[in-house]
């Protein structure tokens, strides 16, 4: 009897301890419009699954909090020869396991990154080879002249090689063709925290890493990382105080939390640019033209282009948040000149006269692929323009689904007009956009081609700019390339979205750059 | 009076003497004596009929995309400040009226709830009257595959089934096929009940007096089964029927709320809640209120009609 009051009141101290601590710790709760699509950030080149695991993983170099490139596990490099770069190691950084941090981390993860099979493989463009010149020496390879590489690097993180290779995670693993790993579901970085836990589409949790090599700017225990996909109920959790922060404030409820006295908003246009992509092989996936491709016609284009009332968009869809633009690319991405802003001009009874000429006096019908959790309103967005399409005769079978099932029809190509959104990210330079996305399908580069353009004079002066380490030059070019495709309407834009974030009384300070990235290690809560 | 004359003419079906003397004397007394049951007959009837006039009552139609103007997005109901004709209810953010929604809406979701309780009436029967009147292996692995459907979560079978059909169809005829795909999945988890029912009341049936006699004068199986026996276990089915009519309903609005029903372009409900949703905070509340009280409505008048029906058909309560 005296024996079990013990052992109660010690449990009761216990609990009330336990209770404490928990009290004391901070832990920062964070509601995302969606999961990441896995652990490895090799596995897709996703902005967001980027951003949440640069908590975990590290490059060589990073963006400080104005957005320049400062070191991060490299100290320092040199440009040896044009096509030769060294960097000297951090020494004294460990992973998360307690493996040291050398030169044959660097090298492991690069040839996983660089690996065919990899998805991230188009943010290496330039990418040839690397070398250890000793324990904490490396030297990578590059195409002559590459200017961009430190850009690249921001964003190429270091995995341990022991890891990889006692896990058989050598291999990179692909999301958007469902190739899974140990990387998928683990974790071991050296970032300023490491993971806890993981239930994917539920809860991941981030603990903060003591043994951090850098000085931490902020106070943070642990980090409860949790998708909620319903805005509202996102919106409800943060009034509640059930999350802390969302990186993703509904735009329509931005005035109703900034009415209240306990939540912040912060608010404001982000680098990336919203944009329809046009399937361009000879074959239509779902219409009823099935005999040639109506989206190789420049005049199809150009009508589905001037059918959209952007105004209309911005104000109701986007409640004026957003940017309306002409160009692929924001104007603080370099490369970015004001002429490419310049919108064709809303004109549904052009648009009619366009169809008519190139022989769809009646429209046709196609296949419109569209996430419901990716872009700022990406849904309402594609249910507005369809309407916009209806009244000129084109009749989108609109196709809305999550992103983990829509990545892999734009991958495989199944889609007649899709929808990307492009931050030039991590690289912040048009020459980003150009190499990924514009480029035709070669080696390195044209990873996002997934509708099949091709444009040989634009390639040209793609490939001469990632030569080119005359920075005025060079943007020369990437300006030309943007002009032509711009010209040729190979890509519908729309506009640069709102970035909109919200945080409860319990978060001091947060640092918010145009890149929309979360950075939590330089966070403070109260 | 009627039932005599009635009687009289036709001597040679005593077997529906039960049923019509139900209909023309106690039930329909019965009927018009609870106003709870008059009250969701006359409310389901003004639905019913508001549902398949859409066309003619709604000012405009949410289906066609042409009619979607962006300027005319979120506009509030006509009483309120800034609300606007022919938008009694207001619209939503992609301009659609929410009166015409509503009307075409329950048009689909009541659509799918009928069908599906047809259909899953249809297969009950026919597995209910095998089972109970053929019995052996045969009713084993029927009552064995019941069981298996029963086992899984109505919910899941139904998101699973819809999920396996869209991705078969192809995208262009999705749209087009979806009320057929939500009817089969509901249809499908739904048929257990009835055959059960159907089962046990043919088991009960088959040992009768009238039974036996059809079988000395060697009518076929089928002959005994349709219309000798089935008549006489209607009266249980169409209860529940009535009843699950209204869970029918519900599990399409679920599924289109969940996204795996009806789509955008073609809201039932279920869909209209699921889009109101999403505005319920930035102060539109006419977007999802109105298409939920719809459907509360619906779900209730069916529900009290269905209690209704029970208590009259059930003797022990008579």
């Amino acid at each position: 009897m005296k024996s079990l009051l013990r052992t109660s009141v010690a449990a009761v101290v216990a609990l009330t301890l336990t209770t404490f601590s928990a009290a004391a710790e901070n832990v920062l709760k964070w509601g995302a419009q969606r999961d990441v699509v896995s652990l490895d950030p090799y596995s897709y080149g996703d902005t967001f699954t980027i951003a949440v695991l640069n908590h975990v993983y590290e490059g060589l170099v990073r963006y400080d909090e104005k957005l320049q490139i400062a070191p991060a596990l490299a100290t320092s490099w040199e440009v040896v020869s044009p096509t030769v770069w060294r960097f000297h190691l951090r020494k004294g950084v460990k992973f998360h396991n307690g493996a040291p941090f050398t030169a044959d981390d660097v090298i492991a993860s690069l040839i996983r990154v660089s690996d065919p099979a990899s998805p991230l493989r188009g943010n290496l463009p330039a990418y040839k080879g690397a070398t250890k010149v000793d324990d904490y020496t490396v030297e990578i390879n590059t195409t002559p002249n590459y200017p961009l590489l430190l850009n690249d690097l921001t964003n190429i993180v270091i995995f341990d090689k022991e890891w990889l290779v006692a896990n058989h995670a050598e291999a990179p693993t692909d999301v958007g063709k469902g190739v899974e790993g140990y990387a998928t579901s683990h974790a071991n970085g050296t970032g300023p925290f490491k993971i806890l836990s993981r239930k994917p589409d539920a809860e991941t949790v981030f603990e903060v890493n003591k043994d951090w090599w850098d000085k931490p700017k902020h106070n943070i225990d642990k980090i409860i990382f949790t998708p909620i996909t319903s805005s509202a109920t996102r919106v409800a959790a943060l009034l509640s105080g059930e999350i802390d922060f969302t990186n993703s404030a509904p735009l329509q409820d931005i005035p109703r939390l900034q009415a209240s006295p306990d939540i912040k908003v912060l608010a404001s246009n982000e680098l990336r640019t919203v944009f329809f992509l046009f399937n361009r092989t000879d074959k239509t996936i779902a219409s009823d033209i099935t005999d040639k491709n109506p989206m190789n016609d420049i005049k199809v284009r150009q009508a589905m282009y001037q059918s959209i009332d952007i105004d209309a968009l911005q104000k109701k869809v986007m409640r004026g948040l957003s940017r309306n633009t002409g160009s692929l690319i924001a104007p603080a991405i370099p490369g970015y000149v004001d002429a490419l802003d310049s919108r064709l001009p809303y004109d549904p009874d052009a648009a009619k006269k366009l169809l008519a000429e190139a022989g769809y006096p009646n429209g046709f019908s196609f296949s419109f692929v569209c996430e419901n959790d990716g872009y700022v309103n990406e849904e309402e967005i594609c249910q507005a323009v369809s309407s916009m399409w209806a009244r000129v005769g084109l009749k989108a079978n609109l196709d809305v689904a999550p992103t983990s099932l829509q990545t892999a029809k734009f991958e495989s190509g199944k889609f007649d007009v899709g929808i990307l959104g492009w931050a030039n990210e991590p690289m912040i330079d048009s020459f980003s956009i150009l190499v990924q996305v514009v480029h035709s399908k070669i080696d390195t580069s044209g990873v996002f081609n997934w509708g099949g353009w091709k444009y040989p004079e634009v390639d040209a002066l793609i490939d001469s700019a990632g030569k080119e380490l005359d920075r005025e030059k060079r943007l020369g070019f990437q300006t030309q390339a943007l002009t032509k495709v711009k010209d040729d309407i190979a890509f519908l834009p729309l506009h640069q979205q709102p970035m909109a974030w919200a945080m409860g009384p319990k978060i001091e300070s947060i640092v918010q750059l145009t890149d929309n990235k979360p950075r939590f290690w330089l966070t403070m809560m109260k | 009076m009627s039932v005599e004359t009635q009687a009289t003419k036709t001597p040679d079906a005593p077997r529906f003497a039960r049923l019509r003397a139900f209909l023309d004397g106690d039930l329909a007394h019965g009927f018009f004596h609870t106003p709870s049951a008059v009250i969701s007959a006359l409310v389901l009837l003004l639905i019913a009929l508001t549902a398949i006039a859409a066309p003619l009552l709604s000012p405009q139609n949410p289906y066609d995309l042409t009619q979607l103007f962006l300027d005319k997005a979120e506009l509030p109901p006509i009483w309120s400040a800034g609300g606007e004709a022919p938008y009694l209810l207001g619209t939503d953010v992609q301009g659609r009226d929410i009166f015409s929604a509503i009307l075409y809406g329950s048009r689909i979701s009541l659509m799918i709830g009928f069908a599906s309780v047809i259909v899953s009436v249809l297969i009950g029967i026919a597995v209910g009257l095998t089972s109970g009147y053929i019995g052996g292996r045969i009713d084993n692995f029927l009552m064995r595959v019941g069981d298996l459907v029963l086992s899984i979560p109505t919910l899941l079978v139904a998101i699973l089934v819809s999920a396996i059909f869209r991705q078969l169809l192809p995208v262009s005829l999705r749209d087009a096929f979806t009320p057929v795909i939500l009817t089969t999945s509901i249809a499908i988890t739904s048929w257990v009940q009835y055959a059960r029912i159907v089962r046990a009341s043919t088991m009960v049936e088959a040992r009768k007096e009238y039974v036996l006699a059809a079988r000395i004068l060697q009518l076929p199986s089928s002959k005994i089964m349709v219309s000798h026996i089935l008549p006489n276990v209607m009266t249980a089915v169409l209860v529940t029927a009535t009843l699950n009519l209204g869970l029918a309903i519900l599990a399409e609005a679920t599924l289109s709320f969940l996204g795996v029903g009806m789509p955008v372009t073609q809201p039932s409900l279920g869909t209209l809640i699921r889009i109101g949703n999403q505005y319920f905070f930035s102060g539109s509340w006419w977007v999802v209120l109105f298409p939920a009280l719809q459907l509360s409505l619906i779900i209730l008048a069916v529900n009290l009609l269905g209690d209704w029906l029970r208590d009259a058909l059930n003797p022990k309560l008579r």
